[in-house]
This record gives C-alpha cells, structure tokens and sequence, in this order.
C-alpha cells in the first residue's frame, strides 16, 4: 500500500482542534495564513439538529439520560470518555492513571466545565515560595497580555476582586446566585472562607455579533447552539474559516506521526482516515501539535527517525515525563433548611456553578505545599436517570423508616428535591519527573499506532491535601446545618482523593524551559529539537497550579501562535 | 416527514426584578432575539449510539407475564394521581429497556419477579399479579424498608429487588412529560436568570447582599456589547 500525500504544503498543521489547536488556527488564519487542522473525531456544530442534545428532555431517549455510552450521561456533548474501542492504554507497576479523551471537533471543550481561572504570579515561581518542583521560564506579566485579550475575544464572567494570586481580567458581569449558593456563601463565611463570583466563559451579555448571549438552560456540557458558551469548534474554528486565510478541517483523521526531513526539521504529518483506514501525508511549514497533553507526547514519542531515534523532541528524554492532573476530593451534603423548596421558579442559571472559593490560605503553616478551590454544586436541576433513587434515604437523620411504598413517596420526592449540596475541590500536585506516559512496545491501538503506557503515583502532599480538602468540607457542611453524606475516607482510601487523570487537567509532558537538557520545548512552546515544531495543548505547563487549566492552554496557545506568524514571516522556520 | 419544531423565544431586554415567565414574552423591549430549536427526530446520537439502541429495542428481555407483572408492582409503588402514573409514564417499557441497557440489572430483576410470584403463590395460592391488592401489599410490606445503615448489596435479594424496582419505577416516572410536571420543575428552556424570588428567599431564610447584587449581571443591557476601560471595569 502506498501513503497518499498531497501536494499542498500548508503554512501550519495543526494537530487537534481542542483549546489549544482551536486558538491556534484562529491566530493563524486571522494573519492570512494556509493552514490544516487535522481532527482524530468527526465534525460537530452544536447547531446542528442531528447532533444537538441541548435542550432535549429525558424522555426522548428509551434510557433516560443514563450514562451507558456517555459517561457523564447520555445528553453530555463528548464522543469518548475514560475507555474507547480499540484505543487501548496500559500501566505500568499496577499504578493509576485514567485518560479522558473527547474525539470530535473541539475536543473536550464541547462540555467542559468552563471555569476559566488565570494563574497567578506565584503559579508560574511556585519553586520560589516552597522549593518544590521548578519555576516557569516565563512570568504573569508574560502571559497577562494575552490573558486580557482572552478575556475580550472569547468572554468570561467573573468580578475584579483585587486577589494577589487570582488575577483580575476583563469580565462579564456575574448571575446571581442560585438558593444553595446563598446557603454556600453563609456557610463558608461562619469559617472564614472567602466566596466570589464563579469565572466562566459563557455570555452573560454580548461580546460581538457573531455569538448569542446566554439563555440560562443550564446546559452548557451539552455544548451552546446560540454559541454562547465557549466550545473551539462554534468560537474559534468556524470563525477562523470566515477569516483572511484558508483553513482546511481533515475530520476523522488520526495522525500517527510527525514526519522530518534529513535535517531533521518536520515535513509534515501522517494521518490515517477513520473512513478509508488508509494512512496519508499532509505537508507544511510548521507542525503544531495540539492533540492534548498525552496524544501530543504520543504522537512525538512514535516520530522517530534517524535524526530523531529517541522521538521526536526527546533528545532530553523528558517527552511524557512530568505528567500531572489537578487533584480532586468530594463530599456532598443534606441540607434540611434547602428542604420543601417551592418549585415556582427555574433555577437552571449558567451550566455550573455560579460562586466558589479560590485558594485561601498560606500552606507555610500547612502539611502539603499546594493549594485548591472549592467547586460548589446543588440546586433544583432537571431530573435525568438516577432522579427518584433512594426517595427517603434523607428520613434517616429524622429516625423515620426508609423504603416503602405508595403515594407517599410523591411527598418525598418533593421535600427532598435541592436538599443535597456537593463540593469539589480541585488542587495542585507537585509535578515529578517519575510520573509520566510512554510508549507500551507491546500494544498497538486498531490504527496500527503504539499505545501510551502511564505509570503515576501520588505523594503524601497530595493525600494531606486531601485529607484538608475533607475536614473542610464537612465543617462547611456543619455550618449550614447539614449533616454529611457517606462516611470520611480514611488513610487507605487516600482521603477520597481521586486517581489520577479523573480531573482531567492532563499537563506538562513537554514541559517548557530555558535548557534543552532538562526541557521539551522553549517558552515559545517551540521544541528545542526540531524549531518549526511547536505544542499549543498544556504539554509545556510547568505547574498546574490550584486553578484550571483551560484558560492558561488558550493564552499560551495564543502568546505562541503569535510567535509562529511572525516566525513565519521573518522566514526564520 | 419534517417533524422540526421551533421554539420561539425572546430573549428579554428588560426585566423587572424577580424572574421571568417562562417562555412567554414580557413587558418591555425586547433587545435581544434568539432562535432556539430542537428537533423531535434526533435526540444527538452518534451512528453507533443509534444502532445500539436499534439494536437493543429488537431484542426482548421479559415475557409478557413478567412485564405485567413490572406494571402492577410500578402502580402499587407509585399509585396513579391525576396526572398519571407509571403506566402512562412508560415505566414497563422503559424497566425493559434498561434491563437490556444495564445486563447487570438483569438478575435481581428476574430472580426478584420469581420471588415474588412464588411468595404470593406459597402465601396465597395465586401469582402476585392477579392477587387482590391487600394481599399484595402483605407481600410488600416486610420488604419494602430497607436499613439505610447497611449496605444495599448486604441486605436480603427481595429487599434489594424492591428498592431497585422503586428506583426504576420513580426515576422512570419524574423523567416522563407528566412525572416532570408532577414534580413541577420549571426549567430546560429559554429564560433569563435573575435571581431567586423573594418569597423563596423568605422561606429559607437567606438574603442578596446588596454589594453582590451590585456586581451581578444586568440583565436589561445583556443584548449591548461589551466594552471595558483599560483598567477592566465594565462600562457598558
Ligand atoms: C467534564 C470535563 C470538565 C472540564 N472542566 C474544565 C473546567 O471547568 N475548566 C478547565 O479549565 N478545564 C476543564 N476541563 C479540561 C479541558 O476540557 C481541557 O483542559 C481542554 O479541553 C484541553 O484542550 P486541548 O486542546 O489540550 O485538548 P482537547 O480539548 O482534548 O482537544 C484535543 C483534540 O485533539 C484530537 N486528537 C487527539 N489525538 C489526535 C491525533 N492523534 N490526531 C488528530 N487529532 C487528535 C482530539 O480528538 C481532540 O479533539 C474539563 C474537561 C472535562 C472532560
């Protein structure tokens, strides 16, 4: 069989059309430049009536909503999730590691959270205050700029609070809260906790013509059709190809590899179609990949060469190296003053929460270096499979029967309906050159392509932090009156700290850095192995930080974007 | 056949205090328009998801005795009210389904009819659906309380056999068109958030802070695009 290649050599390929390749053909394109965007999933358009979940009821599916094939249920807009048939990952030494990938258009931005958190000046020098890990070559200040055009491009509520480490920015004014998140607020307060708006990147009013404003259904996971929430397909893709340059989108194409020349530079990619299951070459100036954290590392792990016999990009043997997700702990609670709540409103609000709580205090006086946020969840949202389980469980904490049967239940059901309040915290690991992805020599995926093998511990500050992360929400709990849920997990459950990838932050397999021996790419995201080779996902995250780290991809893809156009015209790659 | 539908929805410019009527056009000019629509024919599935249900709809898990049987016990947990009940919620189909859709359900399901019927049977000397309704709930009563403090795979099959029926038979009915107006949830369509109503607020207790308020989105000059000074304040 011979590979097909095209004649066309393309100014860029990007890789993956997620936040990172999203932002990146926007930039591109918007300078006039010809660019691919080769996609492993099929095309999507929330607006499209044959894909759209949005709005849909649970009854006009036989199952309700439940999460058979979608794990986060049936209405949630992401073509994956943790296991995909035939695209196994292994582990190695019995360790944890579950991979979330969306393959579609836009990747998993079509139902992402959309908590949207710059990271702080102290995020980027982390070392700097606890000596742990390493400091990013780059600053706030570096990134700032592009943070506050972010702002303006896509849109994001939040309110300027003047927070040393949980920057202001350009925002969209807030909803209010909902009932629980009243109840959120007085809670956390009794303990000193600071509330504010939640940040997020749905319209709460107009940005541009382009784009509708938010119409409070809720639904935000199932991805916009009025394209008020931020997705890459519906907000940087689609506008791109209205754009001065010439965006070609190669949707259920699965690249393989990079291809290089004698010289080691990339020529190109190779793809194989998902229809045909024949492999293709596409050429280009530039590669950027932008296929999330692990597939970008995966994919430079199996571009080897002579040039290049280690991988590409892998001169330091550092491409996989530094994985690390955001940690991640639970609790929920039943709060009797939410019980017996009229129904006379709808509460849907934004998709998500409308408060939360940055990091708030100084880990000096603590037993684990890094902080997190509190997520808060509740409220009176629309029943799916799963509503009406267990009607009376909450009669326990009265000394009333649970069970039974008859008209009685109809009662239950409604005095317990928003009784429940859950928090999530989401935290940062300290990254370590021992927990990583590689290649599993032994295991192909059904496209012929060697599989990532993942071996990812955890460490006691990552345990302490959850162990943290439980007390308080329980003292958060007791403080509204409530009672909490299920028992405190103990040591040897890690404090109910989830395994690894379950935040599904994955960053830092290209790490960035000033030394090409103890880094992957530059500060420009450009390999140091190979310079017209560059990364957009969060590969070359140093840190995590206790944000999110979606509106960090999008600045940094923007910042290198940038840098790839004018490299571009100085004929410097 | 062209079953779109389309809902019209104004999207408010102004609206005063408290919330919006849903769906329904207010007082005052309306700035901004959305269209929003959703389709009856498609409910967002992939090929492959579709086929799957295709797939599972051509097989048949319960007999008719069995499915009969799934109805009568539906309506002995959630009696019908004047806005239906089981039944007319679809509960019987849709219990068959997931059976299908979750295999795992499937043994506890089935073994669980079986007690049933042999229970009524022993006790009675008749199957449980043709057994008069005092007699039923005689069957019922000792296993339809459940210790919450255990575990539920720990307790005995005909417990969890109930308890996975009353599950399915109440979360099949509040996800129906009727179930979801019995319950009286309000939401799933075009609206404008603003706020919680104050007879809401009063009854739990809680109040907005003015200094929150003053932070949050106006929601008449939504439809106006957005412009910041230099220092991010918001001026539009
Ligand atoms: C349920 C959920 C909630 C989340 N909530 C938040 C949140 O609130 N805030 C936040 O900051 N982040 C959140 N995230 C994380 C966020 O979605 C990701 O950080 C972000 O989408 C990463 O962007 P990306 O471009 O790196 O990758 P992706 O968005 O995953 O896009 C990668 C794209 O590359 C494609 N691809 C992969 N491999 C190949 C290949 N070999 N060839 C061609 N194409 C390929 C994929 O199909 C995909 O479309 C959430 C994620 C999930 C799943």
């Amino acid at each position: 069989m011979q590979i097909k290649e095209s004649a066309t050599v393309y100014d860029a390929i990007i890789v993956g059309s997620g936040a990172g390749g999203g932002m990146s053909t926007k930039v591109l394109a918007d300078a006039g430049l010809n660019v691919a965007v080769v996609e492993a999933g099929p095309f999507f358009d929330p607006k499209d009536p044959k894909q759209q979940t949005q709005l849909k009821w649970p009854y006009e599916s036989p199952r309700r909503g439940a999460g058979t094939t979608r794990v986060f249920g049936e209405w949630d807009m992401a073509y994956g999730g943790w296991e995909i048939e035939g695209q196994p990952y292994t582990h190695k030494d019995g360790t944890k590691f579950d991979w979330y990938r969306s393959q579609m258009l836009g990747g998993r931005t079509n139902h992402w959270g959309r908590i949207s958190l710059r990271f702080g000046p102290k995020d980027f020098k982390h070392k700097d205050v606890d000596g742990l890990g390493d400091n990013w070559p780059i600053g706030y200040e570096d990134v700032k700029p592009y943070y506050d055009r972010l702002d303006k491009l896509i849109g994001v509520f939040g309110t300027n609070e003047g927070l040393p480490n949980d920057p202001d920015g350009f925002f969209l004014p807030p909803p209010k809260p909902r009932l629980h998140e009243l109840f959120y607020i007085k809670g956390a307060r009794k303990s000193k906790m600071p509330v504010i708006p939640s940040r997020m990147s749905m319209l709460t009013k107009k940005i541009n013509n382009e784009r509708g404003v938010c119409f409070y259904c809720g639904q935000c996971g199932r991805s916009c059709q009025v394209y008020a929430d931020f997705s890459s397909g519906s907000c940087l893709i689609f506008p791109a190809q209205k754009s001065r340059g010439q965006v070609d989108l190669y949707v259920n194409s699965m690249v393989r590899e990079v291809t290089t020349n004698e010289e080691g530079k990339a020529t190109g990619v190779s793809y194989i179609n998902r229809e045909d299951r024949k492999e293709y070459k596409l050429r280009g100036k530039v590669v950027i990949l932008a296929a999330s954290a692990c597939s970008s590392a995966r994919i430079l792990l199996n571009s080897k060469s002579k040039q290049h016999p280690n991988g590409l990009g892998n001169s330091s043997d550092l491409v996989g190296k530094y994985l690390h997700d955001s940690t991640g702990a639970s609790r929920a609670g039943f709060i009797p003053g939410l019980m017996n709540r009229k129904l006379s409103y709808n509460e849907d609000g934004v998709g998500g929460m409308h408060v939360y709580t940055p990091w708030w205090l100084d880990n000096k006086n603590l037993d684990f270096p890094r902080g997190y946020h509190i997520e808060v969840w509740g409220g009176i949202g629309m029943p799916n499979y799963g509503f009406g389980f267990n009607p009376n469980e909450f009669n326990k904490f009265f000394g009333l029967p649970t069970g039974g049967y008859g008209e009685g239940l109809r009662a239950d059901v409604k005095k317990y309906y928003g009784s429940v309040i859950g928090f999530g915290g989401r935290g940062e690991a300290v990254a370590r050159k021992d927990n990583y992805c590689e290649i599993d020599p032994t295991t192909v995926d059904k496209f012929g392509i060697p599989v990532l093998r993942f071996h990812y511990k955890w460490s006691d500050f990552e345990r302490n932090q959850a162990k943290h992360m439980q007390a308080t929400f329980e003292e958060l709990i007791h403080n509204m009156g409530g009672e909490v849920l299920g028992d405190t997990p103990t040591k040897e459950q890690d404090y109910g700290l989830l395994a690894p990838g379950k935040i599904i932050h994955e960053v830092g397999t290209t790490r960035m850095g000033d030394d090409p021996k103890t880094s992957v790419t530059n500060k420009f995201q450009q390999l140091h192995d190979a310079d017209n080779v560059f990364v957009t996902d969060a590969g070359p995250f140093v840190s995590q930080a206790d944000k999110n780290c979606t509106w960090t991809i999008l600045a940094l893809s923007m910042r290198a974007s940038e840098y790839i156009v004018e490299q571009l015209k100085q004929q410097n790659i | 056949m062209d079953r779109r539908k389309s809902i019209k929805s104004i999207i408010l410019g102004s609206v005063a205090g408290g919330l919006a009527v849903h769906g329904c056009k207010p007082e005052g000019a309306a700035i901004e328009e959305e269209t929003v629509s959703t389709d009856e024919k498609y409910f967002g599935r992939t090929p492959e998801e579709l086929e799957l249900i295709e797939k599972l709809n051509a097989e048949q898990f319960f007999n008719e005795h069995e499915l009969e049987t799934i109805d009568v016990l539906s309506n002995l947990i959630l009696p019908p009210n004047e806005n239906g009940g089981p039944t007319e919620a679809g509960v019987p189909e849709f219990i068959e389904f997931m059976a299908k859709d979750i295999p795992e359900l499937q043994t506890t399901l089935r073994g669980g009819l079986m007690w049933l019927d042999h229970k009524s049977n022993t006790d009675f000397g008749t199957e449980f659906k043709l057994t008069e309704e005092a007699k039923q709930k005689q069957i019922l009563d000792p296993i339809a309380f459940y210790d919450a403090e255990v575990p539920m795979d720990e307790q005995a099959l005909e417990i969890q056999f109930f308890s996975l029926m009353r599950n399915l038979t109440l979360t099949g009915y509040y996800t129906s068109k009727m179930g979801i107006e019995d319950l009286g949830y309000k939401g799933n369509m075009p609206n404008v958030w603003d706020g919680v109503p104050q007879d809401v607020l009063d009854q739990h207790g809680v109040a907005y802070e003015e200094e929150w308020l003053a932070k949050c989105v106006d929601q008449s000059k939504r439809g106006v695009i957005a412009e910041w000074d230099e220092n991010g304040n918001l001026l539009t």
